[in-house]
């Protein structure tokens, strides 16, 4: 009995601990997903956070800079302007048309800026495997159609 | 040859149909000739599976784009080499050579088994055709990878044109880890799938004992050394070919490989305490329960798009049939364990904390909290829609600080665990067994932080690496100093004897230290860093004590793609090291590109360069580079963990020596129930 309460304090302490880590680094690296639409309807304190967007690239939106790239991602007709301005270049397939999620901050005046940005070339991503329709367009990624 | 191998496809499907039909009949009939059918039929799966995977390799490898999969994933100009590697590539392919390697498992075991445990084999064959039975029925009827391509696409002619030719084959897959990685994780994800038919066909059967465990623990063991380089493998490729500088970047599909990893490991350290103890009978049929659903959740997770992920593929039309076949598994599992119950209890119990039973316990333990974690914070988006109906994703430093403190209390576990005596541990043996190694350890602990050692993590590991090595050095010393003395053969042949008469225990140990050698490639994540610049033909860089010079730059065309590539020439020190050369390649037939870095690599630390592109102002290229210490060890501990594995896979050498003192061992047939004598040897040994 008394070996069982000693194991029962070790896994006691040891689970206790771990999750008390969890909750620390889920808070640290947590990022809210949110589409164009929603990020209008946030408060303040919402817009705080660290947010992902996600959104095809508008054709000839693509203003490359000395340190930045602005470009305009739209979806369900609705558009965000976003600044990039992560370290590392962006990706071969960011370009017109590319579904890409940013990650980063909404800034007040309704521009977002990004650290992080990740693309698909919309062509390729039709073709992607695991799509039994292969040449049939497929719902809700063919809004530009094919590149 | 497309009708062939879906027919085979097929046929393949309605035998397993009839393994499971028929074996249940058999089994609820006992008729002898209804068992021995159902088996053959089991043997029919695999053979017919072989004969389609193997008309898609044709189709592959004759370039038949009238196939729907073989255009997507191949094209004329792909080496043949890629060509069948392509056959895995896709998700259509992929289903089905899941398919073909657990046939290769099932044929492998309904052969060696072949005769023999009537009682048992009747339902693991039962079980093992349930499992083949729908991935065929996935592979016939959802994504069979013998379509032919339809009417042209909606796009028209230009489709058409690029069909001609094939799309070709992903360049991030065109790589020699990636050909040989997914074969490696299917082989562990589907190996699995072994233990698992055992653990349910003994429930089922009430099948006496624990031999169900000793029939299956070099199964599992094939199983974990395929995880394990397939995991290895995984992170090698993303590390030379993603070209962000690391390994491991907890993205979902990584983590869906490790979770049965986790759990499989857990499995292969508990099974000894019901081995040995008859305890822990419920935790490992659950284990492996549990292992083998997570092997299925991985295949899910890459196969369709639960969670967003580099490697995820979109919206599938199999993931329904996926949850589907999870939830009647765990239903089947459940209603098995219920009924049978009773026949799981433990024979003994827990003496003291300071015990093997107490080490394995929390190795469970621990390893089982690290699955929970990475579970969760992988499904973390799913399970914040379904609870808040907001889309929260965690990133890395949720896992790290989660895994780096399990991991190194495992580690721990690692070097302690073995040495500690089963029921108790007497402070004297602890003494014996480990006072030498903590004072060294902490020694050199001492010494890291004279040197400049600040990372706490880092201090921790560096004192655990040198406390395990030295508790297994110390193993190996006693017990060769042992045969040196009594058959006065040098030093180094009596630790081969020694490993070879107990093979299990020594290769288990070889296994642990090349994960202290992986944890030190770990730790030298802490020290990374990297640097980015505009590098025309002639600049320069410096990091740490490389100075890189960009020499030229040039562009060429290929079959396949065209190139970009930098010449970079290295000093170290000052002195003319290497040339690196950091390549793009573009390939038209599919609009991608790839990155090949270049890797100086070193015990000490690798040198990355990736050629990162042109700068989008000035069109000059861009070269980042990382400085990323110890990574080589992560590598070379992969291989000695795989060794170790190899190694106590080998049946042991019975000792000469011992002869006299445990003839009853030799005379008894070895596999069986003198599962006891091992242990009293080995504690005569502590």
């Amino acid at each position: 009995m008394q070996v069982k309460a000693k194991f029962g304090v070790g896994v006691g302490i040891i689970v206790v601990s771990l999750s008390a880590l969890a909750w620390m680094g889920a808070r640290e690296s947590k990022t809210y997903y949110h589409t164009i639409a929603e990020l209008s309807s946030l408060d303040a304190s919402e817009l705080r956070q660290r947010i992902r967007v996600g959104g095809d690239v508008e054709a000839g939106s693509i203003q490359r800079m000395a340190g930045r790239v602005d470009f305009v991602i739209k979806a369900e007709g609705r558009t965000l302007p976003v600044s990039y301005v992560g370290r590392d270049l962006l990706p071969d397939t960011f370009r017109d048309g590319a579904q890409c999620l940013v990650e980063g901050r909404a800034m007040p005046d309704g521009r977002f800026v990004a650290e992080q940005v990740q693309a698909k070339c919309a062509s390729k991503y039709e073709a992607a495997p695991g799509q039994d329709s292969t040449y049939s367009p497929q719902p809700g990624s063919d809004a530009n159609g094919r590149s | 040859m497309d009708l062939f191998g879906s027919f085979t496809l097929l046929l393949a499907f309605l035998c397993s149909l009839y393994a499971i039909g028929g074996g249940i009949a058999g089994i609820w009939t006992r008729h002898p000739l209804l068992i021995k059918s159902a088996r053959n039929a089991g043997f029919a799966i695999c053979a017919l599976v072989w004969l389609s995977i193997s008309s898609l390799a044709y189709l592959f490898v004759t370039d038949n784009f009238a196939i729907a999969y073989v255009a997507d994933h191949s094209n004329r100009t792909l080496p043949l080499f890629f060509k069948i590697a392509a056959i895995w590539s896709g998700q259509e392919g992929s289903l089905l050579f899941w398919s073909f390697i657990l046939s290769l498992y099932v044929f492998s075991v309904l052969f060696t088994y072949r005769g023999k445990h009537p009682e048992l084999m009747p339902y693991v064959n039962v079980v093992l055709a349930g499992v083949q039975a729908f991935f065929l029925m996935i592979s016939v009827f959802v994504v069979n990878p013998f379509n032919v391509l339809g009417q042209p696409g909606a796009a028209g002619a230009m489709d058409f044109v690029a069909r001609a030719d094939g799309r070709g084959l992903n360049p991030l897959l065109q790589y020699f880890e990636m050909v040989i990685h997914p074969p490696m994780l299917y082989a562990g994800y589907t190996g699995f799938a072994i233990p698992f038919a055992f653990a349910l066909a003994a429930l089922l059967g009430r099948y006496p004992g624990e031999k169900w465990i000793h029939l299956t623990r070099r199964w599992t063991m094939i199983a974990w050394c395929f995880q394990t380089l397939g995991v290895m493998l995984g992170m090698h490729w993303a590390y030379v070919v993603l070209g962000w500088g690391g390994y491991w970047g907890w993205d979902p599909v990584e983590n869906a490989s490790m979770l049965p990893w986790l759990t499989g490991t857990a499995f292969l350290h508990s099974v000894m305490m019901q081995e040995k103890r008859g305890m822990m009978r419920v935790w490992n049929v659950w284990l492996v329960f549990i292992t083998f659903l997570l092997t299925i959740f991985g295949t899910t997770m890459t196969r369709t798009g639960l969670v967003n992920s580099v490697h995820a593929f979109a919206q599938s039309p199999v993931e329904p049939w996926f949850y589907g076949f999870i939830g009647v598994a765990f239903v089947v599992c459940f209603a098995a364990y219920w009924r049978n119950r009773d026949y799981l209890r433990s024979d003994n119990r827990l003496d003291s904390l300071a015990s093997r039973e107490s080490s394995f316990l929390f190795n469970n333990l621990i390893l089982l909290v690290s699955c929970v974690a990475v579970l969760s914070g992988t499904l973390f988006p799913v399970l914040s829609r379904w609870l808040q109906g907001k889309e929260i994703s965690v990133g890395a430093p949720f896992f790290n600080k989660v895994n780096i403190p399990i991991g190194l209390f495992l580690l721990f576990l690692t070097g302690v665990g073995p040495l500690l005596a089963w029921r108790k541990t007497s402070p004297a043996s602890l003494r014996r067994n480990f006072g030498w190694p903590a004072l060294l350890s902490l020694l050199a602990g001492i010494v890291g932080v004279a040197l400049g050692l600040r990372n706490f993590y880092v201090i921790v590991c560096l004192i655990l690496c040198v406390f395990v090595t030295l508790t297994i050095l110390l193993e190996f010393y006693r017990g060769a100093r042992v045969i040196s003395a009594r058959t006065s053969s040098n030093i180094f042949s009596s630790v081969v004897q020694l490993t070879m008469r107990n093979t299990r225990r020594y290769g288990g140990y070889v296994v642990h230290f090349g994960i202290v050698l992986i944890f030190a490639g770990f730790s030298g994540a802490a020290f990374n860093q990297d640097k980015q610049m505009d590098m025309p033909v002639g600049a320069q860089m410096e990091i740490g004590p490389y100075k890189l010079v960009h020499q030229t730059f040039d562009s060429t065309p290929s079959t396949n793609y065209t190139s970009e590539r930098a010449t970079i020439a290295v000093d170290h020190d000052g002195r003319q090291t290497i040339m690196l050369y950091p390549e793009r390649r573009f390939y038209p037939s599919n609009e991608e590109s790839g990155t090949l870095v270049a890797v100086y690599s070193t015990l000490k630390e690798d040198l990355y360069v990736v050629y990162a592109g042109r700068s989008p102002e000035s069109g000059v290229p861009v070269i980042h580079v990382y400085l990323n210490p110890l990574v080589k060890w992560v590598w070379l501990g992969g291989m000695v963990v795989v060794w170790g594995t190899i190694l106590a896979l080998v049946p042991s050498r019975q000792p000469a020596l011992a002869l006299a003192r445990s003839a009853e061992a030799v005379s008894a047939p070895p596999s069986p129930s003198p599962a006891h004598l091992p242990i009293e040897r080995r504690e005569s040994h502590d």
